[in-house]
């Protein structure tokens, strides 16, 4: 397997798209941090980005190259090389070389302006390794996307579809959802809403270790309740775990049975 | 070498094989005939384990190749159409399938052999067709396989190189080795191959060398032989 994830980091790494994110990242650490003078503001502008197009980024290179190595992929049957390690060599590959990116690329300009030696090293950290989650996630999902579908506008599609409903239309149905009901008490409801959602559960994390009153009221003081514990963060973690576990088994699975 | 009990293949509906059952024991060059869509392509993609079967089992070397993946070290094989990784160059291809094989091979002759020193730093997806398919072919033979598959190797090649597959193949013979084959050029079949195995209807329709062939369909050449073979059902 870690010859085939070689092959796959390789091949990414030399290619165009990975040094624009790369340099993406770091103009944006840069300019962040020089507009808002201040690490901590520089994050939260960061968080903000990073929810929204890191699912993005990781979707579409994920269903990209699923779709482009085709042919990599047919060579590696014939050879006397496992199939799950084709295809989680060619995943780890991907969402390696995304990862090493957004680490890099954000890393950098950070570190620069003296992260080591603010308070905020922790938060940066958290930032960091929701990133990375999502990345691992939406490359994931994409590839379960691109192995069922043989049509390439279709899975295209599929996975458009499914940032869109992640990052956006569900965050639109929870609110809906929230108003209708607002005369039932909604606790529970809105914490398990917002846990299954990888983007919400990231973006909650985040904001209540930057203990910002992003979230006011009721909801918020059950929120922080809530993920503000040890408790909290360990459930989040888990639950992060098993987005990227459950799909990657399924990848395994439904790969086993493919014809080629 | 290769044993096949009760194949059973279907995509959607379309039932491609249905109880195929089929026993290469011996060494020798095994031609695999049968009209466009016969299910050649997927009989051998089944040994390969590229097509997962629906029922039936197949054992290479004596082992079950289910759940295993070793065997096909074993196993050279030229896929019927030669699609590589379009964004490597043709000496990076090579060196990656020697680095996932880790055996011994001989690249340097046949690439010689087919002149195709000139194209080595050229990207796959630039080459001709006759040329990837030199490539195709230089990739089944490196390795020193006991069992090699190939999948119309002729398509796309001039006459001289055309050749030197003859002769490549007649060498694995002499070999001792077990070659399946793929084609429609008759010529090319009665010129390589001691066994004949004609595929219809999802079925070995015949097995035997091409003498019998002849002598069972009364024909004096195999293309008319393999044509009556086809049209006359009754005379199995
Ligand atoms: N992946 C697939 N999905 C659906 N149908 C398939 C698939 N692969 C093959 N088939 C069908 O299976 C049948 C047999 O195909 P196969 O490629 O094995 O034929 P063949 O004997 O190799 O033909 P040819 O002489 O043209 O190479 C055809 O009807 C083909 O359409
Ligand atoms: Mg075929």
């Amino acid at each position: 397997m870690f010859k085939i994830l070689k092959y796959s980091f390789y091949d990414l790494i030399r290619s165009r798209w990975s040094y624009v994110y790369f340099l993406f990242y770091l103009l944006l650490g840069f300019v962040l941090l020089f507009l808002n003078n201040d690490v901590s503001k520089a994050i939260i502008t960061l968080m903000n980005v990073i929810i929204i197009l890191v699912p993005l980024i990781s979707t579409i290179f994920g269903i990209m190259y699923f779709y482009n190595s085709k042919e990599f992929t047919e060579l590696l049957l014939a050879q006397p090389v496992k199939r799950s390690s084709i295809f989680l060599g060619q995943y780890l590959g991907v969402a390696g070389s995304l990862t090493l990116s957004l680490v890099l690329g954000l890393g950098i300009p950070f570190v620069l302006y003296g992260l080591f030696k603010s308070d905020a090293i922790f938060d940066f950290s958290l930032l960091l390794v929701t990133g990375a989650f999502l990345t691992l996630i939406f490359t994931v999902l994409a590839f379960n996307i691109a192995l069922s579908n043989e049509n390439k506008i279709k899975g295209f599609g599929y996975a458009v579809l499914l940032w869109l409903f992640m990052a956006v239309i569900y965050d639109g149905l929870f609110l809906m959802s929230l108003i209708i009901f607002k005369q039932y008490p909604l606790d529970s409801f809105s914490l398990g809403a917002t846990i299954f959602n990888p983007i919400d559960l990231s973006r909650t994390l985040i904001l209540l270790k930057l203990d910002i009153s992003a979230l006011l009221g009721y909801t918020g003081a059950v929120f922080k309740k809530f993920f503000g514990t040890d408790q909290g963060l360990f459930v989040s973690i888990f639950m992060l775990i098993f987005w990227t576990v459950l799909p990657i088994w399924r990848l395994v699975f439904v790969s086993r049975k493919k014809d080629f | 070498m290769i044993h096949i009990e009760n194949l059973q293949k279907k995509f959607g509906k379309n039932i491609v094989l249905s109880d195929l059952d089929l026993i290469i024991e011996k060494p020798g060059v095994f031609a695999i005939l049968g009209p466009n869509g016969s299910g050649k392509t997927t009989l051998i993609k089944s040994v390969l384990g590229m097509v997962v079967p629906d029922k039936g089992n197949i054992s290479v070397m004596g082992k079950p190749i289910k759940k295993n993946f070793k065997y096909r070290k074993k196993i050279d094989y030229l896929p019927q159409i030669a699609n590589f990784p379009g964004n490597l160059k043709v000496y990076e291809l090579i060196r990656m399938i020697k680095d996932l094989r880790q055996s011994p091979s001989d690249e340097e002759r046949l690439i010689q052999l087919f002149k195709l020193e000139p194209f080595l730093d050229k990207k796959l997806s630039t080459l001709s067709g006759g040329t990837k398919q030199k490539v195709n072919i230089v990739m089944a033979f490196m390795f020193n396989s006991p069992l090699l598959i190939l999948d119309e190797p002729t398509t796309g090649l001039d006459p001289a190189s055309l050749i030197h597959l003859k002769n490549l193949i007649r060498e694995q013979k002499e070999m001792n080795k077990t070659v399946l084959i793929t084609s429609h050029i008759m010529q090319f079949v009665a010129e390589v191959s001691d066994i004949i195995v004609y595929l219809l209807e999802g079925n070995i329709y015949f097995k035997g060398s091409i003498e019998e062939l002849k002598t069972k369909t009364g024909q004096t050449d195999l293309e008319h032989a393999i044509a009556a073979i086809a049209i006359e059902p009754a005379h199995v």
